[in-house]
């Protein structure tokens, strides 16, 4: 072996392809490798929970074991209470998201296409948007009742911001040296609006509405505290009193589930909406 | 038209489009409180390419935004025929837009054609890009779609604004030919704002000097285009010195270049 013949320091060209096919498969082995890697902690603080709540080092009115989380889900989906309250829930975030969504993209596009817009209610929003929104639960009590519609509006209030926020910089940081060049060859200030404006504000946009929707998921905690019977962030909160950790673990499981179908959701967007965009040309490559 | 009136955007179309491209008149332009020219005349007929050679902060620039219709006069009068096209010294292609549709930027919405837009990129060598994203053209490759873009309007004015002055050397070269070739074909009366004064004697038949608030210089290239001719280093010379740079340095590559 350490004396090789000259034939095999210089390998045809077709060893050398033969050679590749199994080194590839062999670096596609250590991704995967790697990507179990990553499992490896989790799974072993699962496994030391487990074992702390089996022993019984851990009460269960500290904290239920895994299993007990996992069987509270399925006792929740078996009686139908899961169901009924993520419907409940996906329609209060869906109406908020698509209020509070509709109006920052509106607001935004007018600020950033009109300096007069900006000027008229960007302060305004600035301000508004540091107000802590559990702090006008009572008010929203007080105004709009105890039924659906504070809960939405709430949840509206706490989507326009993102939306707004991204849509105004979207609109704005669009270059303005293409925006000068469809100047010189005639195009009207509608056409650019529409036709260049829009589209190029659209990733900046995304990046808003994948916040709100974020936000919508998280604000039903805070809105349905309020007179609810049903919904996940009600499924979150009831169980305090009778001390379920088991069913407060599973809804805080349920979430984090949420938030991976929301990214799902925007990411597959994204690669339908801007497939010119470099960062879907770079995915697709 | 000695008081310094701010007069509107150049009047469009008014030209004799059979002769002129450009006519200027003791045109005027301050920015920032400083003149940048003043007492300018100015003609470009059709068919004729015009070098504008300046330093930076000549005020070359804002004669081509002036005659873009993107600035106006101070004072002085002018015309400008239409359609005028430019290409800019970025390529400014719209990213969310395949190629072909960003070559019909400048035809009315409802005349847009792909084959209108096929046949020019054919011209500038592009013709199977049509459908590629912007973001994935190489520079020279996009500058030659902002060219199709002028081109593919037939225009009457082309204003080239340091348009090879972000490619490397030989994209340069090749880009200069294919402009030269494509200007002879659908002679534009054209306009090159540059710095270069290889790259204004290569192409132009007339290479313009903007100094000290005026044009300092109007001359012909003709013979003098070829830089290995006494005339043509003469000529080099010359822009040089017009130019103000050290002509120590320039008389060792005027040596160099003619022989007796």
């Amino acid at each position: 072996m350490t004396h090789a013949a000259p034939a095999s320091i210089f390998p045809a060209a077709g060893k050398i392809a033969l050679k590749r096919t199994p080194r590839q498969r062999e670096s596609r082995l250590r991704l995967a490798g790697a990507d179990a890697a990553r499992l490896v902690l989790p799974l072993v603080l699962l496994g030391i929970w487990q074992g702390a709540c089996s022993f019984g080092f851990i009460s269960p009115r500290t904290l239920e074991s895994p299993v007990a989380v996992v069987g509270a889900l399925v006792e929740l989906t078996v009686s139908g209470v899961l169901w009924e309250s993520l419907v409940a829930s996906f329609k209060r975030a869906s109406a908020g998201f698509l209020v509070g969504g509709g109006l920052g993209l509106v607001l935004g596009i007018v600020a950033g296409l009109w300096r007069t817009g900006e000027r008229a209610y960007d302060a305004l929003l600035q301000m508004l948007r540091m107000v802590p929104f559990l702090a006008v639960i009572p008010l929203f009590v007080i105004w709009f009742g105890v039924d659906e519609e504070p809960k939405v509006l709430l949840i509206a209030l706490a989507c326009i911001f993102p939306v707004y926020l991204n849509t105004f910089s979207g609109v704005r940081n669009v270059d303005p040296k293409i925006i000068e060049a469809a100047t010189v060859f005639g195009m009207s200030r509608a056409a650019i609006a529409t036709e260049i404006v829009a589209p190029l504000a659209l990733p900046s946009i995304m990046v808003g509405v994948r916040y709100a929707m974020g936000v919508a998921l998280l604000s039903l905690v805070a809105a349905e505290q309020v007179n609810a019977t049903s919904g996940i962030g009600y499924l979150a909160l009831n169980p305090r009193a009778s001390l379920r950790t088991d069913i407060i673990l599973g809804v805080v499981l349920l979430y984090s589930v949420l938030g991976l179908a929301v990214d799902f959701l925007i990411r597959t967007a994204q690669s339908r909406l801007l497939p010119w965009h470099r960062s879907v040309l770079e995915k697709a490559r | 038209m000695n008081q310094a009136i701010r007069t509107p955007l150049l009047p469009v179309g008014v030209v004799d489009p059979a002769d002129k491209a450009v006519a200027l008149k003791g045109a005027a332009k301050g920015f920032g409180g400083r003149i940048l020219f003043e007492g300018l005349d100015l003609t470009i007929r059709r068919g004729e390419f015009v070098a504008l050679l300046g330093a930076s902060g000549s005020g070359k620039t804002t004669l081509l935004r002036i005659l873009l219709g993107l600035d106006t006069l101070d004072a002085g009068e002018g015309e400008v025929a239409t359609p005028r096209a430019a290409v800019f010294q970025e390529p400014r292609l719209v990213p969310s837009q395949p190629v072909w549709r960003n070559v019909l930027m400048g035809v009315p919405r409802r005349a847009r054609q792909r084959r209108q837009a096929l046949d020019a990129l054919a011209e500038v060598g592009l013709a199977d890009h049509a459908d590629a994203w912007p973001v994935t053209l190489s520079g020279g490759e996009a500058q030659r779609v902002a060219l199709a873009r002028a081109l593919v309007l037939e225009p009457t004015l082309l204003l080239l604004d340091e348009p090879f002055a972000a490619l490397d050397a030989l994209t340069r070269l090749k880009m200069q030919d294919l402009v030269r070739r494509l200007c002879a074909r659908h002679h534009p009366g054209t306009l090159l704002v540059t710095h270069d004064v290889d790259e204004a004697v290569r192409l132009a038949d007339r290479v313009l000097v903007l100094r000290d608030r005026r044009l300092t210089l109007d001359a012909t290239v003709g013979e003098a285009r070829d830089g290995t001719t006494p005339a043509g280093a003469r000529m080099r010379a010359r822009l040089y010195a017009e130019l103000g740079v050290d002509p120590l340095g320039l008389e060792a590559a005027g040596a160099s270049g003619s022989a007796p």
